[in-house]
């Protein structure tokens, strides 16, 4: 037996104990039984264990590289440095399927430990709809994905991590990710096991929030990194391309979003039952949707994973399983949970709660449509299309200014009535709004009105947010991410109308103009690196004030597998980025350069690292209040 | 476990049955969407032929647009190659498309992909035009149609549309062979 084996044992006893408790929750609803739920206990925390088994030997064989190992093998090779070797394991397929099964067991047991408190009933229920999912990942995985192929001859080398991977922001996003899309997992089985026991009320949203924070935050981190890969490895000088596989990590934030607002409207006034549930749901149903999309090989996009039909159909029933589940057991139980029959009035924060979650669906159904449609297209009618930037900023800048309008208000209204009175601050708001945004717009010298609204709607978002902070009992995780939401979407909009790029091909020696800038091509440097060789362009950049910036940009050839990256070279100060790639052209002397100005780059990452401490200060905060 | 009976009202049957059928219509679709092979071989099963879609494409160093099949009926061979400008193994196969010239049967057609119109123009003068006929698809959705998933990839095909050979990727030597095998010369 070889340690691979072991792995895979592993695994099978951890799905042994998966339908161990299955069983003795589904007993212990039955009968009551106390002794039963220590059972539980030891039979969660041992099928967790298995998985980490599972999960360190494959660590292991990554670290001594054992390419009998089939998964090592086909992503790994002796020269790749440590750290690479650890993300290798999650840097395919099989192994980013174990490290899903180890969110997952971890979460299940870390809920059961952590819900002692609430109602027998629907904590079982949870963990009854948490194992569905649970078996179907393992049986996923032990059918379709082993992780512990073997080999035989074993081979002296292995095949190597594809180079654009091997990036620490990409190394770290996908376990950021999972935990942010296996929590939602969770919120799917509370959910329907509140349903089911009818334990829709405040209470349940109070400790359903939690989950739905830490979700969000880690969804949130998860997206910033892959967008920081894509700025910095791919070399296209964009965050955001509205590629497939960026659509379907933001679908299930922007449902998140709706859920979190939602919930607490659930939490303070008792009411939108039924919404809070379709939420949970639908954010769960759109995780695993985007999971099957991304690794059916379904989708053509630059960053596809795999293409064996075989395990798409097999995530594809398992979806429509969980769907026609869900859907049942919300049918039937739905008049369980009676709504309550209260007005809402209309200047309140029940109506901005339900504005947020109206626009929410709409960009979730914009994002979902451009995403899925030319699938459907292609299976219907064979027609082709390729959905783009146009597309969604056409449908969804308009919306945006609406948005920002309202949501510069939403949060200043109190639950059940809201009283406007006439106060001067008002006069003020909107006075220095207006002067901000004439001087945003000049030094800008924009004449679209449409991003001059656009400006003026977020600067009033960013000072009303900003006010918010003064007040006495606010939500300060709020405030933050609602802050750091504001400058996020004004540094995009900046970082958009803003933008330059030179395109030129030139010899070493040579200098071209740029705005005020004088760009000077120095030499060529040449370099051997542990698995990669490579050529380095020296570049100078002086501006008016004679101020001189080196900038290096790369073209790595690596050796395993041999491909050739372009690394750009980015210069980042605290107004804008110096972004520029060079290109081998065939006769050698001359190099292909793009130079690139990128004003407020940095304040696209800073501003959504506000969003996420905002939402860890939130997580935190309501711990305190537990207690 | 008490359930009754009661919530099976008829506006819940409609509703469930609705959604029933939207789910069944969406699996059915994305099963199928799996099933499907997106990129065609020339490798062709059971004597399949397949054909080149016909498509309108403007045209690069003018104005107008022209059909595919328009100009693939000009020659016996037509070699259609997708390029762009910031494709680098478009660089190396530029070469490869030159040695074609002088196959008197074949007829090279450019089709520029998601490029600027400067950018593409600039390549062809840095590196020599080695196509006949330049033309453009500036968002990318025609060569989706055409069944090319990237760049560089080139196809052979008659007078009739009919592919008689797909390259993924840029051109070799062997390829070089190959073609030159087909159109006889």
């Amino acid at each position: 037996m070889t340690i691979s084996d072991f792995g895979y044992l592993s695994l099978l006893f951890g799905l042994i104990s998966s339908f161990i408790v299955f069983f003795f929750s589904v007993l212990n609803i039955k009968k009551d039984l106390f002794n039963l739920e220590k059972k539980i206990y030891k039979f969660l925390t041992l099928q967790f264990f298995f998985v980490i088994i599972s999960f360190f030997i494959l660590l292991y064989s990554f670290l001594i590289s054992d390419f009998s190992n089939e998964t090592v093998y086909s992503n790994s090779h002796t020269t790749k440095p440590i750290f690479y070797k650890i993300s290798g394991l999650w840097g395919n397929h099989e192994g980013s399927l174990l490290l899903w099964l180890l969110v997952l067991t971890s979460f299940i047991l870390f809920f059961f430990f952590s819900s002692k408190n609430e109602p027998k009933n629907f904590r079982h229920y949870t963990v009854i709809f948490h194992q569905i999912i649970v078996i179907g990942f393992f049986i996923f995985v032990l059918k379709t994905s082993n992780p512990f192929d073997i080999l035989f001859p074993i081979p002296s080398e292995g095949l190597g991590l594809n180079p654009i991977l091997q990036d620490p922001a990409l190394a770290i996003h996908p376990p950021i990710l999972y935990v942010g899309y296996v929590g939602t997992s969770i919120i799917f089985a509370s959910a329907l096991a509140a349903m089911v026991t009818g334990y829709v009320n405040n209470l349940w949203a109070k400790n359903l929030k939690k989950w739905v924070l830490i979700s969000w935050t880690f969804l949130t981190g998860g997206i910033l990194l892959g967008s920081i890969w894509a700025y910095y490895e791919l070399g296209w000088g964009g965050f955001w391309f509205w590629d497939p596989v960026e659509n379907i990590s933001l679908m299930p934030w922007l449902s998140l979003t709706a859920l979190l607002h939602c919930i607490s409207t659930l939490e303070k006034r008792d009411l939108l039952k039924n919404w809070s549930i379709i939420l949970s749901i639908v954010t769960f149903m759109l995780s695993v949707t985007g999971t099957f999309l991304v690794r059916s090989g379904i989708l053509n996009s630059v960053h596809t994973f795999a293409n064996d039909p075989s395990r798409g159909i097999y995530i594809l029933i398992f979806l429509f399983v969980i769907i026609f589940i869900s859907l049942v057991i919300f049918f039937i139980f739905e008049s369980k949970n009676i709504e309550n029959k209260k007005e809402i009035f209309f200047l309140s924060k029940e109506t901005s709660v339900l504005i947020n979650n109206w626009f929410m669906i709409y960009f979730l159904s914009v994002v979902l449509i451009g995403t899925i449609y030319p699938i459907f297209l292609d299976v219907i009618t064979s027609e082709k299309i390729s959905v783009g930037p146009p597309f969604y900023n056409k449908l969804l800048i308009p919306f945006l200014v609406p948005f920002f309008l309202f949501m510069s208000v939403g949060p200043s209204m109190n639950w059940i009535k809201t009283n406007i009175t006439y106060k001067r601050s008002y006069v003020f708001y909107f006075l220095f709004t207006t002067g901000a945004t004439i001087i945003t717009v000049y030094f800008l010298s924009q004449k679209n009105l449409l991003i001059i609204i656009l400006i003026f709607s977020l600067v009033l978002l960013s000072i009303k947010t900003s006010a918010n902070f003064l007040k006495k009992n606010t939500n300060h995780g709020q405030n933050l991410s609602h802050l750091g939401f504001a400058m996020l979407m004004l540094s995009i909009l900046f970082n958009s109308v803003s933008s330059t790029e030179i395109i030129k091909n030139i010899k070493v020696g040579d200098s071209f103009i740029s705005k005020n800038e004088k760009i000077t091509f120095k030499k060529v440097k040449t370099e051997e690196k542990k698995n990669y060789s490579s050529v380095i362009g020296v570049f100078e950049i002086k501006n008016d004030n004679d101020r001189i910036i080196k900038l290096n940009p790369e073209i790595r050839v690596y050796n395993q597998p041999v491909i050739a990256t372009s690394e750009a070279a980015i210069k980042t100060t605290l107004f804008k980025d110096r972004f520029m790639t060079i290109n081998l052209i065939k006769d050698e002397q001359l190099f292909n350069v793009r130079y690139q100005n990128k004003p407020f780059m940095i304040w696209i990452w800073i501003s959504t690292m506000i969003i996420i401490i905002g939402g860890t200060f939130a997580i935190f905060n309501k711990k305190k209040n537990f207690n | 476990m008490e359930v009754h009976l009661q919530f099976l009202t008829k506006k819940k049957i409609l509703i469930s049955f609705a959604l029933l059928a939207f789910l069944i219509f969406c699996f059915v679709t994305l099963n199928k969407a799996l099933n499907e092979n997106k990129i065609y071989s020339p490798i062709f099963k059971n004597e399949q032929v397949i054909y080149l879609p016909d498509l309108n494409l403007p045209k690069l160093f003018s104005s107008d647009e022209i059909l595919l099949g328009e100009v693939a009926k000009y020659k016996e061979f037509s070699l259609v190659n997708i390029w762009a400008s910031w494709c680098v193994p478009c660089r190396d196969e530029n070469d490869f498309l030159k040695s074609l010239e002088n196959i008197s049967s074949l007829q090279t057609i450019g089709i520029n992909y998601k490029d600027k119109k400067k950018n593409s123009i600039k390549f062809l003068n840095d590196y020599g035009n080695p196509f006949k006929y330049n033309l453009v698809d500036y968002d990318g959705t025609a060569s989706i149609k055409l069944g090319a998933y990237g760049v560089p990839e080139t196809f052979l095909i008659n007078k009739n549309r009919k592919i008689l050979l797909k390259i993924i990727g840029p051109i070799n030597n062997d390829h070089i062979k190959r073609i030159r095998e087909i159109t006889n010369d």
